[in-house]
């Protein structure tokens, strides 16, 4: 791609992803006193982190079949609280696995 | 805790962080060349904008040329999510994070340092934070580097199984909380559940990710602020 087309546009995308993430954590620096909000912003990251889980896991790994085993396998592995690491390896194993196995038959 | 043992602790933190990263920053790579962009390109977008769903949107636009203000509406509306993790962070950050620090922080505050960084008991400091956000950002451009040359050596197999690699990392960070705190159970379970709504109903599901994020996260967390009030400092039971 001509660096004519793409600088003006990787400026704009660049600039806006900085902002939105800078312009909070610069601009609130004081404890919030309201319990409300401070409870709200403790939900957050779970409530964000599993809307982007589910259901999007499922369309991620090629099949739905081989999705749904890292899913189950992830599940189960958190669940006893594994590290990140071993989870999210494991997890890709389980899936590749399961692919293999649904092409053979 | 000293400084040093600070930034060791987050740089270990961050470490499975930039691995997943590599992988999905490898498909990035791979899509960014095959869309015509140069290996140097795919790079620099991923060193200057650190973000999963906002370089992919990108990319696609930057391929159709689209006008400026579209791309910048698009960014906007994909990673509006980061002004709330940036908002919840704000409040979890000790003295040493003055505001030149915060700005530099900002810049790699992606969905899974974020998640780490609010996962920590107490406050996080600048070394901790720096530490963190050191594997994930070089694994973000490593990953696009590595997959803008050399993608196409890798067969489709794998890249498929490692598209699952940061679900199961998310997956591993809300686990061993909500098995332990009921409120954040509900937080999980009523999550999951309204994105599954917004994914299969028909007009909700057009709305883009980001933003279908928000639209979930949002009366969430404002239901179980409602309903679990935390006691103090986070520490709900």
């Amino acid at each position: 791609m001509s660096w004519s087309v793409f600088l003006p546009q990787l400026a704009v995308m660049a600039i806006v992803t900085y902002l939105i993430r800078m312009l909070p954590l610069a601009l609130f620096r004081k404890k919030i006193s309201s319990r409300f909000v401070r409870s709200f912003l403790y939900y957050v990251p779970y409530a964000v982190l599993s809307a982007m889980t589910l259901p999007s896991m499922l369309y991620s790994a090629g099949s739905i079949p081989s999705a749904a085993a890292a899913l189950i396998v992830a599940l189960a592995l958190a669940w006893r609280e594994k590290s990140l690491l071993t989870v999210a390896v494991v997890a890709s194993a389980a899936a590749l696995i399961t692919q293999v196995i649904v092409q053979l038959f | 805790m000293n400084n040093n043992s600070n930034f060791s602790k987050g740089f270990k933190d961050g470490v499975p962080i930039g691995l997943g990263y590599l992988s999905v920053a490898f498909t990035f790579g791979i899509m960014a060349v095959r869309g015509g962009l140069s290996v140097v390109q795919a790079v620099l977008i991923s060193m200057t904008n650190v973000t999963s769903a906002g370089q992919l949107a990108g990319l696609e636009l930057m391929i159709s040329a689209a006008p400026l203000f579209e791309m910048a509406l698009t960014q906007l509306v994909i990673n509006l999510r980061y002004a709330l993790m940036s908002l919840s962070l704000s409040q979890k950050m000790d003295a040493s994070m003055t505001v030149p620090r915060r700005m530099f922080f900002a810049f790699c505050n992606t969905d899974e340092v974020f998640a780490v960084a609010s996962g920590q008991p107490g406050t996080v400091g600048i070394s901790y934070l720096t530490g963190l956000m050191t594997a994930p950002y070089f694994g973000w451009a490593l990953g696009t580097l590595l997959g803008a040359a050399a993608g196409s050596l890798l067969p489709e197999l794998i890249l498929n199984a490692l598209g699952v690699a940061i679900y199961g990392m998310f997956i591993a960070i809300i686990i061993p909380p909500a098995k332990k705190s009921r409120s954040v159970r509900a937080a999980v379970i009523l999550a999951a559940l309204l994105a599954c709504v917004m994914r299969y109903t028909p007009y909700l599901r057009n709305i883009s990710g980001g933003f279908a994020v928000i639209l979930c996260a949002v009366p969430v967390s404002a239901f179980c602020a409602k309903m679990f009030p935390i006691r103090e400092e986070g520490d709900e039971q």
